[in-house]
């Protein structure tokens, strides 16, 4: 198990090494400097500006000293914010995000995990029928059809909730909701046929003519096995909630990461688009070294 | 040679395709969902010529007007008639959900086939590359892409089949491995025929079904991000409309003039479902199950 | 007094007239029409037939085993102890399942959950139905596991299941199957998917456990000889009805049902050598088409048209029943 992680950890590596050298690059070759945008700067400023940032050198060694800096976890200052490093920005805005998505995953897998099992248990009834057409339109309707739509009835409408803003915990039902449903439909889906799959099993037999109750037979001896496809599904949907949370935060105005980085990307504030993503590469490859532990620990005939 | 008929006879050519054809129609949601599809299409694309409106032309005496029977979908803030627009709208985002799939479907598809017919070390080292992919955020490097290089419509659907063809891969990659390892394929090639006529007459209609029906659901996955990215401001800019920015610009409005919200919503919901309807119904009545080798 | 001794005298398990009827959508497939035997405390008995016979589905019907729908009991009853199974509710059913009639099953493979351990499985009928707290469930689990013939048995129960072999996963489940201490075991074709060395084993681990337990045990196969070596009893089974019932010995010498008869003479081992094989005529009957009469009658070589009359399972000589009509009058001698 050790040497598993291990591994997996060494194989980051090359991969962090790539998505950095990447979005450097790419950014690189944007036509003009980030600081050509602004009309007022005059050209020795414009050179000082130039220096700080050490745009002044060529780009390989630029290239070097950024992965110098990254090596030690540095992602360098904003081009926007002068007094302020990417570091502290991602440290003041991530909470929010990660509280965000964290409330979102959550939701998802309670909900979707109860929607799944039940249906499942009663396959083809109308409560089956329903719990599958709701997911159904989980899935089709998307996060900015969702939210516009959860602000007009429960805050505008019903006035239960604030529109916009992250001051006090009811402020965080709507957007979590907003984020998670999608998530939780999927998994809905998912747990219904993981379920429906076992279900059908000889073990499952084995279980009842043991005498195993109802509640046991669910909770002992299928729903390991079932949630085996959610579990697998995670991976992807940590990284849907992430992107998710870009559209989420612009649409309650909450200021989060994903709001931040949107903006970065329009200011063309680039050490801070780049930073983020490569924040971002380390925070799916890590959740996914997590999610693959968690699947060796559920299926025994994946134990290493 | 009366023996190489025979086994033609047996591949899996129009009968199968009849019989899922037959399946399909019973399914009922599936039908929707390709009905509903082709009168969406139709609208997009026939209704332009016959509305009396035309897509920028304002109408001073109605600002901002909900759906009267003057302007069916009411009108904007501009005074522009809404179902001139939908239907506009509707052209941009089918079209960018067809060609960003063509792209997919091209790289996917080739990639695919190729780790496929490869196998072995160069196969796992080519799916080992499509496993790190996968756990990427893919969508910020669209952003990025879409942030660096200006928002230019044909970037936009290449960026997005760049992103979208990894599962497409994969599909056809496990049909091409299990299909090399058939005995009916091993039976071709020892009554001699040729390649180019396996995959030809074998190959090829074997795997058109599990791209047909990953196609069919990767056109959703694509306008989903499509409209993603106009809601987000990055995706098609003014004056082109998808109905990703005619969602977004609703949602700004949606207090005062709720049904520019609405209308474009229902709109690219309806379209989403129809398409999800009718790829689950294609996998279910050609029995494409996915896999992950 | 005379209720107490009609107890005594009563059988473990007595079934009577049991309809096990599946509604698919093809029509209703009658996989049990009218099944009847009983067995006493203590005693072996074989159930034979070829697959689809009803063999199992009797099994699983009284044990409440039959996925509802499409499977439906439309008539019958299962005495056993006293309690109709069949009319028993679920809560009830649970109470005797797994404590007082266990089961093994055909694919030892599939029928231990791969996701848990096999202390949990194993010492689950003594949590269920004895309360039993969990260290002592797991030393007699421990000791279940030494009686079967589990070396190691105190690190191997630790382990999952797809780490054991066939014939080693076989044990587990009759250790499982007996660690409540049941009155009666229902194997359902338990050697059938086992090499046939492994499957002399598992034989002669069932007789022992049943010499020195004394329950009784319902063996359902389609290998005659196993049933021959091990049952008292045997009933052979065709097209969902019982067609021939009574002690090991007459079945197999003095065979009287006409399928019975062709059973024995397709037995490669029973015939003279160089004689060329029997085979039965025709193809097993489609259950979703109701018969008249004999369910055996188109294949018959000694059919007539009274076969095509209703038939019920009747003794003859020797304590042997057979549900032929023409054995039944005296028409058809051996």
């Amino acid at each position: 198990m050790f040497r598993f992680i291990a591994a997996r950890l060494l194989q980051t590596i090359p991969v962090l090494f790539v998505v950095a050298t990447l979005t450097f690059f790419m950014v690189r070759l944007v036509p003009g400097g980030p600081f050509d945008a602004e009309r007022n700067v005059p050209p020795e400023i414009k050179r000082e500006l130039e220096a700080y940032y050490g745009l002044d050198k060529p780009v390989f060694q630029q290239y070097l000293d950024y992965l110098g800096r990254l090596v030690r976890g540095d992602l360098g200052p904003s081009y926007k914010f002068a007094n302020r490093s990417v570091n502290e920005m991602i440290a003041s805005t991530f909470p929010v995000s990660l509280q965000l998505g964290g409330m979102a995953l959550g939701l998802a897998l309670l909900l979707g995990i109860t929607a799944g099992v039940i249906a499942a248990l009663r396959p083809n009834s109308a409560l089956d029928y329903t719990a599958s057409g709701i997911s159904m339109m989980g899935i089709c309707l998307p996060t900015f059809v969702l939210g516009p739509l959860f602000i007009l009835v429960f805050a505008l409408n019903l006035r239960w909730v604030n529109a916009s803003g992250w001051f006090d915990s009811a402020d965080r039902i709507l957007p979590a909701a907003t984020l998670g449903i999608a998530y939780a439909a999927y998994i809905a889906r998912l747990t219904r046929g993981g379920m429906l799959e076992i279900l059908s099993q000889d073990f499952i037999r084995t279980a009842r003519a043991k005498g195993a109750s109802e509640a046991r037979i669910i909770f002992r001896h299928s729903l390991r096995g079932g949630l085996l496809p959610v579990v697998s599904y995670l991976g992807p949907a940590a990284a849907g909630i992430l992107t998710g949370s870009f559209v989420i935060e612009t649409i309650f105005q909450i200021p989060g990461l994903g709001r931040h980085f949107v903006t970065s990307a329009f200011n063309r504030d680039f050490t801070m688009v780049t930073g983020i993503v490569i924040f971002y590469a380390v925070l799916i490859v890590f959740f996914n070294l997590l999610v693959d532990i968690v699947q060796i620990w559920l299926n025994p005939k994946l134990k290493y | 040679m009366p023996d190489v008929a025979e086994i033609d006879a047996a591949e899996p050519g129009a009968s199968l395709w009849r019989d899922a054809w037959l399946r399909l129609r019973k399914n009922r949601l599936a039908v929707f969902g390709g009905v509903a599809l082709i009168i969406i299409t139709l609208f997009c694309l026939v209704g332009p010529w016959l509305s009396r409106y035309t897509y920028e032309e304002q109408d001073f005496a109605q600002y901002a007007k909900p759906p009267s029977a003057l302007h069916w979908f009411g009108t904007d803030k501009l005074g522009r008639d809404q179902m001139t627009r939908i239907m506009h709208g509707g052209r941009i985002s089918l079209g960018v959900g067809i060609c960003a799939t063509l792209v997919s479907l091209t790289i996917g598809v080739l990639y695919g086939a190729l780790a496929g017919f490869l196998g072995g070390k160069t196969d796992a080292a080519m799916m080992r590359i499509v496993d790190i992919l996968y756990a990427l955020p893919f969508t910020v490097f669209v952003i990025l892409l879409m942030v660096v290089f200006g928002r230019n419509i044909v970037l936009l659907f290449v960026a997005i089949g760049a992103v979208e063809w990894l599962t497409m891969a994969r599909i056809v990659r496990g049909q091409v491995q299990s299909l090399r390892k058939q005995e009916f394929i091993e039976a071709a090639l020892s009554l001699g025929l040729s390649q180019r006529r396996i995959i030809l007459r074998h190959m090829i209609p074997n795997v058109l079904g599990p791209v047909a029906v990953y196609t069919t659901l990767t056109i959703p996955a694509v306008m989903l991000l499509e409209a993603f990215l106009s809601f987000l401001g990055l995706g098609v800019q003014p004056p082109m409309s998808s109905w990703g920015t005619m969602i977004k610009d609703g949602a700004e409005l949606m207090e005062e003039f709720p049904w520019l919200l609405m209308i474009p919503a229902a709109f690219f919901s309806l379209t989403l479902f129809s398409l999800n309807f009718l790829g689950d119904g294609l996998r279910d009545a050609l029995d494409v199950r996915t896999s992950k080798d | 007094m005379c209720g107490l001794q009609k107890i005594d005298a009563m059988p473990l398990l007595q079934v009577k007239n049991l309809r096990t009827y599946f509604h698919t959508r093809n029509g209703v497939v009658r996989a049990v029409d009218g099944v009847s035997f009983e067995i006493e405390k203590g005693q072996t008995l074989g159930i034979v037939g070829e697959s689809g016979s009803g063999k199992s589905v009797t099994c699983y019907s009284m044990l409440g085993l039959i996925p509802q729908p499409p499977g439906r009991i439309e008539s019958g009853e299962a005495i056993f102890d006293g309690v109709d199974l069949l009319k028993a509710g679920p809560p009830q059913l649970r109470k005797i399942r797994g404590k007082r009639i266990a089961m093994i099953f055909q694919d030892p493979m599939t029928s231990l959950n791969p996701y848990m351990r096999i202390e949990d499985q194993l010492i689950e009928p003594l949590l269920i139905h004895e309360r039993t707290d969990r260290r002592r469930a797991v030393e007699l689990g421990v000791q279940a596991l030494k009686d079967v013939g589990i070396q190691d048995a105190a690190q191997r129960i630790r382990s999952y299941p797809h780490e054991f072999s066939g014939g080693m996963r076989q044990r587990v489940m009759i250790a499982m199957a007996l660690i409540t201490k049941p009155d009666l075991l229902i194997a359902d074709e338990p050697t059938t998917a086992l090499d046939v060395t492994v499957q002399a084993q598992i034989i002669e681990l069932v007789k022992r456990m049943q010499a020195e337990r004394g329950m009784a045990v319902i063996w359902i196969s389609h290998d005659l000889g196993v049933v021959a070596g091990l049952c008292q009893r045997v009933n052979v089974m065709y097209a969902g009805r019982v067609v021939e019932s009574g002690p090991t010995d007459g079945i197999f010498r003095t065979p009287q049902h006409p399928y019975n008869r062709a059973l024995q003479k397709s037995i490669p081992a029973l015939q003279p050598k160089g004689v060329e094989l029997y085979t039965i005529a025709g193809m097993p009957p489609d259950l979703s088409k109701p018969v008249a009469g004999c369910a055996f009658a188109p294949r018959c070589e000694f059919v007539q048209d009274i076969c095509r009359t209703p038939v019920e399972l009747k003794a003859g000589a020797s304590g042997q029943s057979t549900a032929c009509v023409r054995v039944q009058n005296g028409d058809l001698k051996l």
